[in-house]
Formats: structure tokens, sequence, C-alpha cells
């Protein structure tokens, strides 16, 4: 018989923790099929996030550490300088990247480190309960902007793809979601160009991925797709924003 | 043994410079020394100092608040340093930068150095602070004239090598100034 | 490049990096900040020369996370800074000794609190030696109190970070950065540990993971009474303390780091007086010698405690002589530095 579906080297047999429509579970399994397609798993050390996706040492099966909450990209930093043969990216969420941690992604992303971010935007603090992000939607009802987000008083969404991709390092710079099999595709391909651009040494990679929670959202997984699709992604543009290869070309 | 000295004037003087060599020289006559610059801010006004201690036992404190020995290369460092010299000590003043009418302490010894004048004379102005450095040693004996001369290449960097022949000189102009007639019996070390 | 047994004349921070560099020291990160911004320059002229790496990070955040990146890896790797960049680091320096992770921090402890100023001052201990950030744990903290021990005792800090797999602090005033005195260097040593929990890959073993979470209340329990047991262990091994003259002493000056100093010197005259004072310099302030002190009580009449600050490791000494003798302190703030006089006027009050 034919194997049409299997699990990626490079997870671990185990079942995911993960709300009902969370999109953690598929980023995880399209990092974890990038690094069996690349071959990098015996050299991969990743770095987890404070957050959601903390546990992602507990379904991937290669090298990672914690970090501090928004530190990812100056630990990742400091694995990838003082063992550049490491394969090593941060898994970090909006708290995380746009928030607590802006001045260490920036920072990283201007040095044009060698190393792959994958941030996934879920419009919202998941572990927390429901707090505003600095990516929550003008509008959006979070547990701390019980009246809706106003940009008078809370700013307006982060758009940090378009906030990277205007610094002159970083190499590739993408915005995708997976809220269709169509859209999972390209997630699919953004998250491998990422890291092949790492394995040959050519610096900085990040990749945005628009994603659902639904919990938090108070949307069943349903509509909390159909929000990605209405909501998220007329606010976040899905593009490659940057891509110094096809810059050439 | 125990000595300190302070050593006061613009940057660009070469106070840290005169400081940093008598250290060195200290250092190879096998004796305790510290050397402790001002830093920080401090330095960003255009003021340099330092202060040395030369010790045959362990050195307490780098700092020092009443010095035995003072060096000052203009007039703002005669009008801070003066009063702050221990009673008894020595304060040598760049005469050229700073009028021994500004000088008030009777309860010092004194020696007025023309030191930009002797150091342009042979070649450079850069070199004044080698000449009071000169003064000093031959004035209180800290470490031999000839070890400080041998310590210049150790201090001196690449960029102002062509002013090492210049440097030597100096010190000796400086330690002939005082033998010439402003040798001083006690110099307050002990 | 500077022979084994050379005199050379160096200042307190350029002779740590140069110690660090031959202690095998591969990583360093930092941000400039007053009295020891030439630790870095340092680092960032010599340390590439040896294949290390040297980065001015964005803040002092970054580079304490820097430094645990490259620990991760198994690189003897350090930092440094001064009073407020320390305060910036503790985040990392909990998760460095949560997650086990050998480091290397150096402060130079300069006048506070706040911005205060960039005079010497050793009023960092309580953050130092009560752990800093949060949670239960402790630093290993080394204090020197000359160029010379500065250099000795970088390279035993690398040595225990390694050995303890724990954050180590060596916390001098600011006094010893900018302090040159001469200094011989040791040998360079090449890295001889076998770090297998370090990250560089799961190849030929199972993945691992270096982490600090444990949500489960009895799991988190038994990772900080395994880190207990490890901070026992240093307090049984690793206390490193300087006496004098405690022969008959009717006064014990109990000092670190620059009054140390300031207080050897005017202790070795007040004994040329013919008077009995004897003197503790505790090396390590954690581990602190409690059990030196304790015993020291019994022979004394009275402890005189002499600091940089108004009085933090005087609640150490407190503990250890338990009410037996009276304890007094005498400290000064805001970066002065104390003259040997001053001490010796203090000294002699109390006999």
């Amino acid at each position: 018989m034919k194997l049409v579906f299997d699990r990626p080297r490079s997870m671990k047999d185990k079942p995911m923790h993960f709300c009902p429509g969370c999109s953690h579970g598929i980023v995880h399994r399209l990092v974890a099929e990038a690094i069996d397609a690349l071959g990098l798993r015996e050299r991969t050390v990743a770095v987890a996030p404070v957050g959601c996706a903390v546990f992602m040492y507990e379904y991937m099966d290669f090298d990672v550490t914690e970090a501090p909450h928004g530190r990812s990209p100056a630990v990742a930093t400091g694995i990838k300088r003082s063992r550049p043969d490491l394969f090593v990216f941060t898994y970090q969420g909006d708290g995380d990247i746009g928030a607590i941690g802006l001045a260490e992604i920036i920072s990283a992303a201007n040095r044009g480190e060698n190393f792959s971010v994958v941030f996934v935007n879920n419009t919202v603090y998941g572990m927390t309960g429901g707090q505003m992000a600095p990516t929550t939607l003008l509008g959006q009802r979070t547990t701390t902007t019980p009246r809706g987000r106003e940009a008078k008083t809370e700013g307006h969404p982060l758009k940090m793809a378009e906030l990277i991709s205007g610094l002159e390092a970083p190499y590739y710079v993408a915005r995708v979601a997976v809220d269709s099999p169509a859209h999972i595709a390209r997630a699919r391909k953004a998250i491998l160009r990422a890291f092949q651009i790492q394995v040959e040494e050519k610096g900085f990679s990040f990749v945005e991925v628009l994603g659902a929670c639904p919990l938090n959202w108070g949307l069943s997984p349903a509509e909390a797709i159909k929000r990605v699709q209405e909501e998220l992604i007329p606010c976040y543009p899905l593009e490659i924003f940057k891509d110094k290869e096809q810059a050439v070309m | 043994m125990y000595t300190d000295l302070m050593v006061s004037g613009f940057g660009g003087q070469g106070v840290l410079i005169a400081g940093r060599l008598l250290s060195y020289a200290a250092m190879r006559e096998n004796k305790h020394v510290t050397f402790f610059p001002a830093y920080g801010p401090v330095m960003r006004g255009g003021e340099a100092y330092c202060t040395v201690v030369i010790s045959t036992r362990l050195i307490g404190s780098p700092v020092v608040r009443n010095p035995l020995t003072v060096i000052v290369m203009n007039l703002p460092s005669l009008l801070s340093l003066e009063p702050r010299v221990k009673p008894g000590g020595l304060l040598i003043v760049n005469a050229d930068l700073a009028d021994r009418s500004h000088s008030r302490r009777e309860d010092i010894k004194k020696i007025f150095v023309p030191a930009n004048t002797i150091a342009e004379g042979i070649g450079s102005g850069r070199v004044a602070s080698m000449v009071t450095l000169g003064a000093y040693i031959e004035a209180t004996g800290a470490v031999t004239l000839q070890n400080a001369i041998s310590c210049l290449d150790k201090i001196i960097t690449e960029k102002h090598r062509e002013f090492l022949h210049l440097d030597e000189e100096a010190l000796n102009k400086g330690a002939e100034f005082v033998r010439a007639g402003h040798r001083l019996q006690d110099t307050g070390i002990r | 490049m500077i022979a084994v047994g050379e005199k050379v004349l160096m200042r307190g921070c350029e002779a740590m990096a140069e110690a660090a560099i031959r202690a095998g020291c591969r990583f360093y990160a930092g941000y400039p900040i007053t009295p020891q911004s030439e630790l870095a320059e340092y680092m960032a002229r010599e340390l590439p020369k040896y294949g290390g790496v040297f980065i001015q990070s964005e803040s002092e955040i970054a580079a304490i996370n820097m430094v645990l990146g490259a620990s991760v890896t198994g690189t003897r790797a350090m930092t440094s800074s001064s009073s407020p960049g320390i305060s910036l680091k503790q985040e990392g320096i909990s998760y460095l000794a949560a997650c086990e992770l050998p480091a290397v921090i150096a402060n130079f402890s300069r006048g506070g609190p706040g911005l205060g100023n960039i005079a010497p001052s050793d009023a960092d201990y309580f953050q130092a030696t009560k752990g800093g950030g949060h949670g239960d744990y402790r630093n290993i903290v080394l204090a020197p109190y000359s160029v010379q021990e500065t250099v000795e005792l970088t390279h035993l800090a690398f040595d225990l970070a390694d050995r303890y797999r724990n954050p180590v602090l060596i916390l001098c005033s600011g006094l010893i950065a900018q302090m040159m005195e001469p200094v011989e260097f040791m040998p360079f040593r090449e890295e001889k540990e076998e770090k297998p929990w370090a990250l560089r890959g799961a190849r030929g073993r199972p993945s691992m993971v270096i982490k600090s979470l444990y949500l489960q209340d009895v799991e988190l329990e038994g990772h900080d009474l395994k880190l207990q047991e490890k901070y026992k262990e240093i307090r049984e091994k690793e206390v490193r303390v300087e006496a004098q003259h405690l022969e008959g002493a009717k006064l014990v000056v109990v000092a670190f780091g620059t009054a140390a100093r300031v207080a050897a010197s005017a202790v070795e005259e007040v004994r040329e007086e013919g008077l009995p004072v004897g003197l503790i310099r505790p090396i390590t302030l954690f581990p602190f010698p409690t059990d030196f002190i304790r015993k020291a009580a019994e022979g004394t009449d009275r402890f005189l405690v002499l600091e940089l600050s108004g009085g933090q490791m005087v609640e150490d000494v407190e503990l250890a002589v338990r009410g037996r003798v009276p304890v007094e302190f005498y400290g000064r703030m805001g970066g002065v530095v104390p003259s040997p006089e001053e001490y010796l006027t203090e000294i002699k009050k109390r006999l």
C-alpha cells in the first residue's frame, strides 16, 4: 500500500496540547517538514519562545532551548555566532516579537544574523488569556481592550514583516497564512526558502505566519479561519516583501 | 618607602603618559605601584589627571585626597590642587602656564619649572610633561632617571615613536633644571 | 602578546579581558558603560585573534541573552558591565541559573542607586549574593581586591562556572576596573571540560532540551531542590577567605574588595603600633565564609565591618557571629573611597 501521510522525522510521536483550531500545530509541522527536507535535524538548535509555543520541544525531535520572553533573537545570535555550523531558528509569537522583544528582533535583523525566524501572528496573547497584542486589529476586543482596540490610545496593528523588510540587512522577508490548503502550500515554500537561505549562509530570513486563535477570539475553528481571511489578510497582506535573490534576477 | 603623586593639566599635555611612565619605572624597580586615572565624563571637559602611588608595601588605596607631591601643568590645576598638597609636601608647577603669583601655600615646597619653554627649546612643546616629570624624579628620587628613560619605549605608542628621543631629552632637561639649584632636601617621601 | 611571567602595567578591566581569553573565553557580548568599557574594547580587539566572537549588543538584556545562547552550545562566554547595566541583566542571570548554564559576569560596580555616578562603590553586594533576579537561585560571587587577583579569579570563575554549571559573578568596584597595577598572566588554557549537556545538534544521540519551565509544582520543586543541593555543595567546597593576625586580636576587621585593600593597609599600620587587630577578607562572597567568621568570633571581642556601602555584607557577618560579640559597621557611599588613615581612626575608636 502506498504511504500518503506520515509524521516528519523531526517530530515526536506525541499528541499536541494546542486548542482546537489553533494554527501552531500546522506551523510546527511545516517547520519540521522543512528541516527534514533540508536534512538539518541533526544540526538544528531551535529557540522556543515564552507563550503558547514554549512546548515546541515536546513535539520536535531536535535540540531546543528556551529563551526569556522576547529574547530569542539574542539567544539565537549567541548560538549561531558561537557555532556557525548549527542550524538555528527562533519560533516567536506576536507579543514576544512585537512588544517585549522588539529591540532584540530589530537589532538581530539589522545585523543580518544568519538565522531564521518563524513568527506566528494571531493578533492576541494566547497563553495569558487573550490580552491585546501589538498586532491586535483595530476594533478587536480583547480582555485588555474590552471596547475594542482604538488607534488613539493603543496605536495601530504592528506590521512586523513590513518593518523588518525596511531594514537593509535581511535577505528574505515574507508573510504567509495557514487558513487554506493553497495558503499552507505557499507557507511551506516560504519556510523552506527561509531555511535554505540560512543553509547557504546568506543571512537573516523572516517568515510571518498569520494564524488563528479561536479560543481567545471567541470563535469556532471554522469561524476563526473565516476571520483570518476576511479581517487579518486585508490588514496584513500576504507577500514576499523582500528576497535579495529575486531582486538580482 | 611610600610616596604618591598627582599629575594634572589639560587633556593633550601628556599628563597620563607622565603618570604611566613613572608607574612603569616603579614596577621595574619591583615596587608596589598603582596608577589611577580620571575617567568618564570628567575627562571630557578637557581636564586630565592621574594619581600614582609607589610603595615598598601593599598599597591600600590608589585614591589620594591629600597627595605628598603634585605636578600641575596649568593654572586651573594649580588653583584646584595646591590646597590639597599635604603640609610639607612638594608642588611642581609648569611656570609657563601657571604664574607663581597664584600660588598661596607657604607650608609646602615648590618648584617652578618653565616646562613649555624648555620643551620647545628641545623641539616640541608636547613633551612639557616629561620636563616636569624629570624635575620630579630628580627632586624626589622616587625612581631612577635612567630607569624612567629605559621605560619610555614601553609607554610611548607606535604613533608617537618620533617623540621618543624628545621625551628622553625632556626628562634629562627637567632633571638638570632641578640639579642646577632647585634640589630639595626633604621631599616628604617617607 | 604578553609572555607568561612577564610583568606588565595594566588596567583591571583590561587585565580581566586578557585573563578571560587565556581561560578559554571565546564569546563576549556587552554594552558600553563607564567605568569598564575598556573591557569590551579589549575584547573587540583581541578576541577575534583567538577565533572568538565579540558582539556589541543593542542592550544589556541582549548581551546576557547572547551569552546564554553561546553557553547553550558549550562555549565559554562572558559579559561585563557596571551596576545599572547589571540590574538589566538580572532576568538573564536568573534563566542561566535555572537552566544550569555556565557564564561569567563581571560587575565593576559604581555609585548608586539609580544612575548614581561612575565612582567606585560596592553597594551591589545584596544583588550579587542574594540572587539578584527572581526565584531561588545563587550566583557564585568572587571579589578580587587587586588587578593581579582579578586575573586569578577570572580563571577560577570560568572553571567554577563549568564545574557547577552556574553563573559566576566577579564583583569589584570600578576602582579595580580603572586602576593600573603590575600584573602577571597565567598560560593560555585549552578548555578540557566535556559538556555532554550542550546543544550541538541531535547527532548520534536523542534530541535534548535546555529549559527552566516546569509547570507541575512538584516537578519544579524537584528541580529547585537539585539546585539547592548544588548550592550546598558549593558552600561546602568553594569558600575562599584570607585572614591576618587573628591570633589574640581584640578587634577583627571584615572587608571585601576595594574596602579590604584599604583596610589591609590600615591594619598593617595598627599592627606596627602593637595593637591587637585582625583582618578577615572574604574572597568568595557566595559562598560566604560563615563558619570561618563564626569561629573567629570565639576568639575576639568585637568585629568591625568596613564596606563601600550603607551596610550590606555586615548582615552576613552578623548572621555568622550570631550575637556572640558586637558587630560594628563603618561605610562610605556615593563613590567615596576612604583613605587608610580614615580606617585607622575608625579602628582605633573601637579598641
